[in-house]
């Protein structure tokens, strides 16, 4: 449970970053947090040439704001996502992530280039329709989330690209519901629920092998005030859009019948009067 | 790579391949055995340590990336008299330990949780030790120990 020998860089920019990542040529990796890449490593799943250290080069630890979206840094650890006030959605997010000692280390860029199905910020990052920022050799592009995500731990990012920023709307209302075995474990099902400028946003994590926007659902929510039966329609239309599979940790049965479930705690706390106001 | 950092307020230098975890170069080359390793992946909290006042698990830091670093690991606990750390007394107190694998993990996790919040309720003592797992005392007597420590702080 040792990594292979690697070579270590520690880049001060993004150029120079994005230089040893194409030198490599396919050899290299990144690391940031390393919460999910040095397990990688102590279990040989991978053995890069190069580990990138990008921790150090400035510049990409901030958030900040304009209007209603927020530019939230690659570096930027899941345990400031969780302090920030300027959208609770993405704090309850981030409190579900592991631990303290994860989330102090763990970065928003690392967790969306992982894309873990089971993750939380790739379903909030989905639902809000982000946009990625990311620099290669031929310079910086954008990319929007249902873009990047092709597969479990499978992005559309090239071998030699490094996300450098996420923007993030912020939505005027949001719910998040998640089912975990235990507390700080990865989720079984996780559903973010939010209206931006004015359109509903349902996305189910945990069940497919990327975030599932159901859409359907959300034409349902748009269609309308949501009365109760509305809502209790609207979560069935997520559970029924999904395909899903049985593993060691549940059954497909179980994971459709909790994606219902949690889709209609996440629509009703989108929808509480209490929540009115309240970004 | 000649890695520099400050641990528990002594300068360590260390000559380390980039591979080795700082688990591992606390452990074998500093022999700062404190910090215990388990599950090598994150996941068992045995390794937590404090590194620039955030905890960490060394398990998945490479010593290489602490260069610079201010760390603080069990050792660092006890005051300079050899008198215990408030938290180290009430897990003897209160049977929060029995092999004593996890405890280092332990120790250091509620080290952070009461540096941030003054008494916190059982509930959140669970909630944030939930990342240490200890195969032996049902973790009854650890929760004890970290309200009590946290009374004593406060008291
Ligand atoms: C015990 C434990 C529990 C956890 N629980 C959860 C949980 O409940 N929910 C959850 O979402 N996550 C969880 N995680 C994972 C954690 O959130 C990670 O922080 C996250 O998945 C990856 O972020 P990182 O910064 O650590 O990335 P790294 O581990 O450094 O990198 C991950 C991958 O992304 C690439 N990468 C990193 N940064 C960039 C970048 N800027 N551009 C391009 N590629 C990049 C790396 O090359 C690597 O392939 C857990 C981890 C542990 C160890
Ligand atoms: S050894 Fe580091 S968390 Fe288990
Ligand atoms: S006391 Fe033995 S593992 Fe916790």
């Amino acid at each position: 449970m040792k990594a292979a020998p690697f070579d270590y860089v520690r880049p001060p920019s993004v150029a120079s970053a994005v230089h040893h990542l194409e030198e490599a040529s396919g050899d290299g990796k990144i690391i940031a947090g390393g919460q999910s890449l040095a397990p990688v490593l102590a279990m040989r799943l991978a053995r890069p040439q190069v580990l990138v250290d990008i921790n150090r080069i400035p510049g990409l630890s901030t958030i900040s704001r304009s209007d209603d979206v927020l530019r939230i840094g690659a570096l930027v650890r899941h345990h400031d996502l969780l302090e920030q006030h300027h959208s609770p959605l993405l704090a309850e997010a981030a409190r579900w992530i592991g631990h303290a000692a994860i989330r102090s280390r763990g970065t928003t860029g690392g967790s969306i280039a992982h894309a873990d199905p089971s993750a939380e910020l790739p379903v909030v990052a989905a639902a809000l329709d982000a946009t990625i920022h990311a620099v290669g050799p031929d310079g910086r592009r954008t990319i929007a989330a249902v873009d990047l995500f092709e597969g479990a731990l499978e992005t559309s990012l090239e071998e030699s690209e490094m996300i450098v920023g996420v923007d993030m709307p912020i939505p005027t209302t949001w719910g998040f519901a998640e089912l975990s075995r235990r507390h700080g474990d990865f989720g079984l099902v996780t559903v973010v629920v939010a209206e931006v400028e004015g359109s509903w946003r349902v996305c189910v994590g945990g069940l497919a092998a990327v975030p599932f926007r159901a859409r359907e659902s959300e034409s349902i929510l748009d269609g309308g005030s949501v009365a109760d039966g509305r809502v209790r329609e609207a979560a069935q239309a997520a559970a029924a859009a999904i395909t899903t599979s049985s593993d060691l940790h549940a059954s497909a049965d179980y994971r459709r019948a909790m994606a219902e479930e949690f889709t209609r705690r996440a629509i009703e706390q989108a929808t509480a009067p209490s929540r009115a106001g309240v970004h | 790579m000649q890695v520099k950092f400050s641990l528990n307020g002594r300068m360590e230098s260390v000559d380390v391949e980039p591979r080795r975890t700082l688990a591992d170069a606390l452990r074998e080359d500093l022999g700062y055995t404190g910090t215990h390793v388990g599950c090598e992946h994150g996941v068992c909290g045995a390794c937590t340590i404090m590194v620039d006042g955030q905890p960490a698990r060394a398990c998945l830091m490479f010593a290489v990336q602490a260069d610079g670093s201010s760390i603080t690991t069990v050792e660092g606990l006890q005051n300079d008299d050899g008198k215990l750390h408030a938290l180290q007394q009430s897990f003897c107190d209160r049977h929060g330990l029995q092999c004593g694998f996890c405890t280092p993990g332990m120790l250091m996790t509620a080290m952070d949780l009461l540096h941030r919040e003054n008494e916190p309720s059982r509930e959140r003592i669970r909630e944030e030790m939930s990342g240490n797992i200890c195969r032996c005392t049902g973790y009854m007597g650890i929760v004890d120990a970290v309200e009590e420590a946290s009374r004593t702080q406060s008291g």
